[in-house]
């Protein structure tokens, strides 16, 4: 997460299903919510909020390609060019043989790219903090906004959230 | 969201709500360490100190301390090895291949099963150092230019596609499982009371927030990596079998082997599983996470996989007789009749037999009938093992070189050594990390628990309705 600074209004809610449903109302109602924080996943809510979808799945596929790449090359010219050797009476280039450490590669350099593009889009690093509402990895749904990004008053947006299920409505000042 | 079929019975019993399945989770972590778990790791400190000594003997005296001979080049450390990298296989079945299948039961199960996986893997990694005799050689199994001259490793090799496959499940798994962890190490932080565990969860969990980005970014992840952990847990012990395969020994050069070997795996996995969690949800009395429904759904891979492996048995049996071949004719009258018909009988009654007595459904849903027979699969999973592997190799070509094995206080000792590292290792996860995933099991509550937070008419009072009426 990137560093916060400026006020925000803090949205407590009590209930997944209610926050997934105040979403959309919120929204059409004019309050930019900067984000929702929960305890899991919640399906549907990053379309109702209006994310872009991740592109993560395509540098996963170009991590892979690269494992892939590495391997064969690393085989080929070790085996074929380095220093070639007929062993078992198979040539020295032999791909059928070279499947099984292609595989491994692959998805070795998949899984690791795939995650360390994982934490560092999502800036996840040693000893950050949970800044908005503790709560938010137990029990509660916590939707937070920017007032400087909303020309609305805060009396407003909190009449809106208030209106739409939110438990509680605080204030958070970094 | 969810449309639960009303004949499914729910997935968390006892009505928990969000709230509950924190505490309930976090409990263990947070408080001191019982007595029971004292003692219990106390224990396998020692038996891991005097597997430690047994270990470091076969290192400093060479491998001349086991039971090997000119005959049988290979016996325990082999069968230990397949043995612990089978284990190994279930934790990243649940969490990847039943999470491709949305078997949504695997939420309760897939954090621990995936440590232990780690842990077996582990285990099955010490020894293959320990049975190259020389582990400070052991770089040499990596592509680099043979002792620092120009030769390179023998890619043609199945050993070293081994060591590729076995060192990419590990991380790979261990990044899956810690991708897991960090929602819930976040729980932790966020109810930490004192410094240090703030502090070091705090470090754990990498500023995790749960805001709804991530967690779409971490669900395609999961995805994601669950899609390759598919193959991968596959491809292992493919290949592990391939070490036996590819060789032209009578007993081991059969192209049956791959799936074998994988179905066997994903048997003693299942069973290790079983063992694990069944005491774990009494200790924690987690019965209300993991119910019978768990343990039956577990149990009926176990019944699966262990069919799959009866057949396996009985089809070598017939390829060596339809082969033709008489060495391996031979090989395989041997194991059923020869100096190890026991080890051979011992095999089949606990593999092939033991497990169809899960087809009567009081027997899979005891708590009690689970704990022996996952106990009896692991022992015959272990004994298919050393059937192959011994047996295989102790009459071969020239009757003057039979020989039969027995094993030394070390080969024992050595297998000691992984029981004590293997424990250890899991009490301590199950002590300072939790041992259930709060974050997924909290995402199927809603459609799987008795007691629903509904609120919003439409979906959620919908599924309640269905619940209430089972």
């Amino acid at each position: 997460m990137a560093e916060l600074s400026g006020k925000y209004l803090v949205g407590v809610f009590d209930d997944d299903d209610v926050l997934l449903h105040a979403v959309p109302q919120i929204r059409k109602e004019g309050v930019k919510i900067m984000e929702v924080y929960s305890p899991f996943p919640i399906h549907g809510l990053d379309v109702a909020l209006g994310h872009p979808r991740t592109k993560i799945g395509i540098a996963a596929f170009l991590y892979g390609l690269t494992g892939c790449a590495c391997a064969l090359t690393l085989m080929i010219w070790t085996m074929g060019y380095d220093w070639p050797m007929i062993i078992g009476g198979k040539d020295p280039i032999s791909i059928p043989n070279y499947i099984p450490i292609t595989f491994e590669l692959t998805v070795l350099f998949t899984a690791f790219g795939m995650v360390t593009t994982f934490l560092i889009t999502n800036g996840l690093g040693p000893n950050r903090n949970n800044k908005f509402d503790l709560r938010s990895t137990d029990n509660k749904f916590v939707m937070a906004i920017d007032l400087n990004k909303n020309s609305m008053t805060q009396e407003d947006i909190s009449d809106i959230l208030k209106k739409n299920g939110a438990e509680e409505v605080n204030v958070k000042q970094f | 969201m969810h449309v639960t079929s009303p004949v499914r019975p729910p997935l968390v019993t006892g009505g928990k709500t969000y709230a509950d399945v924190t505490e309930d989770i976090c409990r263990q972590v947070e408080g001191k360490p019982t007595k029971p778990w004292k003692i219990a790791f106390t224990a396998a400190v020692l038996v891991l100190l005097y597997g430690t000594y047994c270990l470091a003997w076969t290192w400093w005296e060479g491998l001349g301390v086991w039971g090997l001979n000119k005959t049988v080049g290979w016996a325990w450390d082999i069968t230990n090895f397949v043995w612990w990298v089978g284990i190994g296989h279930a934790g990243t079945l649940i969490s990847a291949i039943l999470l491709l299948f949305r078997q949504k039961w695997r939420t309760s199960i897939n954090r621990a099963a995936e440590a232990m996986t780690i842990f077996a893997v582990l285990c099955a990694a010490s020894f293959i150092l320990m049975h190259m005799g020389r582990p400070w050689m052991a770089h040499w199994a990596l592509p680099l230019p043979n002792a620092f001259g120009s030769l390179w490793v023998n890619f043609n090799s199945p050993l070293v596609w081994d060591v590729f496959a076995i060192s990419t499940y590990f991380s790979v798994s261990l990044v899956f499982w810690y991708i897991g962890l960090i929602p819930d190490l976040a729980t932790i932080r966020d109810r930490a009371q004192n410094k240090v565990s703030k502090f070091i969860y705090g470090a754990l969990s990498l500023g995790w927030t749960g805001g709804a980005k991530t967690w779409a970014r971490y669900e395609y992840v999961s995805l994601i990596l669950a899609g390759l952990s598919t193959p991968l847990v596959l491809s292992v012990h493919t290949i592990v079998s391939m070490d036996f395969a590819t060789s032209v020994i009578p007993g081991w050069h059969t192209t049956i082997f791959p799936p074998y070997f994988v179905a066997g795996a994903i048997f003693s996995g299942f069973a290790m599983v079983q063992n694990l969690m069944l005491i774990t949800r009494v200790v924690y009395r987690l019965e209300d996470y993991i119910t019978i429904e768990h343990i039956e759904s577990m149990n009926k891979i176990i019944t699966l996989t262990g069919s799959i492996v009866g057949i396996a048995y009985i089809t070598e049996f017939f390829i060596a007789w339809y082969s033709g071949v008489e060495y391996e004719q031979y090989a395989f009258l041997n194991r059923m009749a020869g100096p190890y018909w026991w080890a051979y009988w011992a095999m089949m009654t606990c593999n092939v037999i033991s497990p169809q007595l899960f087809w009567s459904r009081k027997i899979r849903r005891s708590v009690k009938w689970t704990f022996v027979l996952s106990v009896v699969v692991n022992i015959g999973m272990w004994f298919e093992r050393f059937v192959i592997i011994v047996t295989s190799l102790h009459r071969d070509y020239i009757p003057s070189s039979w020989a039969m094995f027995t094993p030394t206080m070390y080969d024992i000792g050595d297998y000691i050594f992984s029981f004590g590292l293997f424990g250890t290792l899991f009490l301590l996860f199950s002590k300072y990390l939790p041992v259930i995933n709060m974050a997924e099991v909290k995402a199927v509550l809603r459609s799987s628990s008795e007691k629903l937070p509904a609120k919003v008419a439409g979906t959620a009072k919908r599924d309640n309705n269905l619940n209430q009426s089972v």
